[in-house]
């Protein structure tokens, strides 16, 4: 009879759970980001007052992306679903918000609460179609749901085409949008009343895509991302997750588009085809996929590299031929080397590289 | 009646063209796992250098003839250059590089031939053949359906006679086999690239005169239908690409016909949103045991 006492062995599964670093964090989720929102809101409205109307313009274009990149990186970069049709989504929020706003300027409805009902009903269009296509791409893995999504990204230019007593065909439609409110003056520029409107968005997609991955949804969608079986073993319903995911990102898109076709005052189906949903594919990567704050940095270069070039290129002195040659493809190239040179190289993108700058800045000091 | 038959005749030439065009992506799926998302846009390159050399050189024959050697150089180029080097720590890694390719081939056409359609001009005339004062096809169709069978027998006989056909299938099949036995697997992928971007620049010379003519984007449509067309005939089978390939055509030629030009891409979308969810391995697909 041994009476050696037996150590319990280390059980094996301890290798790959990661103790926790340093305890729970304090005080809510919603809380907390909600104060991010608020710091990001007031942070805005100042600079709004500080730059000039084209700046303004572009500050709500960026915004206008980030509600999509928002929902894309999350259900790209946690979910594992490569989405290659949220152009056409943003094209359903778009068409969806100026057809609203046309018949409300047209039966004379008018009032501050026309413009957040269309962009609703945008993402409430834009959401169900992406619970159609969820309910696929549910169903479909890798190159087989990039197919799949990239037939939906060129079906945009059919419909609009054949309803083309709806939809105005290839010339699309153009969007009343009501001025700025006259208790703000009456020398608001437009576009800061845009930009506020965009920002707004954004902070509401925002908010909701991060409070979604902190939450147990979140925690499931990167279990399924992970390894599917795994998940379902874990007692994950893995195709009602993905379709979730899907509808959420859709929606996103949704009120990106309505931004979009606000802030422009016009839409067209040239705007939403296929190089929209490669620009925004381009965005995440480059950003990092999954992270939010990659998404902001892939907004921002979506609006800033194709304003850069054209200004170099009309630094330039080129031929007229040679310069509208260059002025919608030049971005577009760099666009697509870039993206093929962070997948090889960096991966991880600008947010994995910032982390890793401020892990090495940390252990040297 | 007399519709319905020119619709068919025509849509058996889309499909020839569809056939090659997804026997192109059989060849690359087949031989390292990934679906060519670039291949549109890499027969678009080829496209117009072939016919800006036809042009300037006054023969079709000298054009066909670099669309071969330019898919042969730049399909080996993209898997020596590009592809060999994409980490697989993530299966969408391939698909976003090819993406990424995309963006920079189209720009880059875009940029040096500008965004309007150019003409590609056909080598015969168009007039129909007539059977029975009932017009069938074109002599181009049956240039259309010479060039793919010829295509279809070359590469099944290379497949299934040579002795390069056989390491390329046994490096596709078991790599680390084949390395042992002395097979360069690296080469033979290289080589697959390089068949399948020659096919895929094939197809894309043939199908764009019969359609718009040569833009940045001719090809966005025509991938998606060939995509369509493999996954109709499964991805991994030859035999389905092609059958796929028709059978696709018949029904883009049928709805565009009937329905309206416009609704093609909807068409597409719906064969195969129907064949994924309802025969997700394609028509040929036997019973395969799942794996964990």
């Amino acid at each position: 009879m041994s009476t050696t006492k037996v150590r319990p062995a280390r059980s094996p599964i301890s290798r790959f759970v990661t103790p926790r670093p340093t305890g729970p964090r304090r005080g809510s989720t919603l809380l907390r980001h909600l104060l991010w929102v608020a710091v990001g809101a007031v942070a805005v409205y100042f600079v709004s007052y500080g730059i000039d109307p084209f700046r303004n313009y572009q500050l709500a274009t960026v915004a206008a992306y980030l509600c999509v990149t928002a929902g894309l990186t999350m259900l790209t970069g946690l979910n594992g679903q490569l989405s290659l049709g949220h152009g056409a989504l943003m094209a359903c929020g778009a068409y969806t918000v100026a057809l609203a706003q046309n018949e409300f300027s047209d039966r004379g409805v008018l009032g501050a609460w026309a413009l957040p009902v269309s962009l609703a009903l945008g993402v409430l269009v834009a959401a169900l179609a992406g619970a159609l296509i969820g309910v696929c791409a549910a169903r479909l893995r890798g190159p087989y749901l990039a197919g799949v999504t990239l037939a939906v990204a060129l079906v945009v230019p059919a419909f609009t085409t054949r309803f083309a007593g709806l939809f105005n065909a290839d010339q699309g439609l153009s969007v009343y949008v009501d001025p700025a409110p006259a208790a703000l003056g009456p020398y608001f520029p437009p576009e800061r009343w845009q930009a506020w409107i965009a920002i707004g968005a954004a902070m509401l997609s925002l908010l909701i895509v991060a409070n979604l991955v902190h939450s147990r949804y979140g925690r499931a969608f990167k279990a399924v991302r992970d390894d599917e079986v795994a998940a379902k073993l874990a007692g994950i319903h893995v195709a009602r997750t993905q379709v979730l995911a899907f509808v959420v990102s859709a929606g996103c898109a949704g009120l990106g588009g309505g931004v979009l076709a606000v802030i422009s005052q016009s839409v067209s189906p040239s705007v939403f085809g296929l190089t929209l949903s490669l620009n925004l594919l381009l965005a995440i990567v480059l950003g990092g996929l999954g992270s939010l704050f990659g998404a902001a940095w892939g907004a921002l270069l979506l609006v800033l590299l194709p304003y850069l070039t054209t200004q170099v290129t009309r630094g330039l002195e080129l031929s007229p031929g040679l310069a509208n040659k260059l002025e919608g493809n030049l971005p577009l190239a760099i666009f697509g080397l870039t993206l093929i040179i962070v997948m090889l190289v960096a991966p991880g993108g600008i947010q994995d590289a910032f982390r890793a700058l401020g892990r090495t800045v940390r252990r040297r000091f | 009646m007399e519709r319905f038959i020119f619709l068919t005749f025509d849509g058996l030439s889309r499909g020839a063209v569809y056939a090659a065009f997804a026997l192109a992506l059989v060849l690359i799926w087949r031989a390292a796992r990934v679906v060519n998302f670039a291949q549109g846009a890499m027969a678009v390159v080829t496209a117009y250098a072939a016919y800006m050399v036809s042009d300037a050189v006054g023969s079709y024959l000298v054009g066909f003839l670099v669309a071969l050697v330019g898919g042969l150089l730049l399909g080996a180029l993209v898997e020596r250059g590009l592809m060999r080097f994409v980490g697989h720590a993530n299966p969408l890694n391939d698909v976003i590089v090819a993406l990424g390719l995309v963006l920079l081939l189209t720009a880059v056409v875009g940029i040096i031939f500008g965004g309007e359609f150019r003409a590609a001009n056909q080598p015969f005339d168009t007039s129909a053949i007539e059977v029975g004062g009932v017009p069938l096809m074109s002599r181009y169709d049956l240039f259309i359906w010479g060039t793919v069978a010829t295509i279809v027998v070359l590469l099944a006989l290379l497949f299934t006679r040579t002795a390069v056909g056989l390491r390329m299938r046994a490096a596709a099949f078991a790599p680390e086999v084949s390395r042992l036995l002395g097979v360069n697997v690296g080469r033979m992928l290289t080589l697959g690239w390089a068949l399948a971007a020659v096919v895929g620049a094939v197809a894309g010379v043939l199908i764009l005169p019969t359609e718009l003519g040569l833009h940045p984007h001719a090809m966005d449509i025509v991938f998606a239908s060939s995509f369509a067309a493999a996954i109709v005939g499964g991805l991994d089978s030859p035999v389905g690409a092609v059958v796929g390939g028709i059978i696709v055509g018949l029904i883009l030629s049928y709805v565009s016909g009937y329905l309206g030009a416009a609704l093609t891409p909807v068409a597409v979308l719906a064969v195969l949103l129907a064949v994924l969810l309802l025969r997700p391995g394609g028509i040929f697909s036997g019973v395969r045991a799942r794996t964990v």
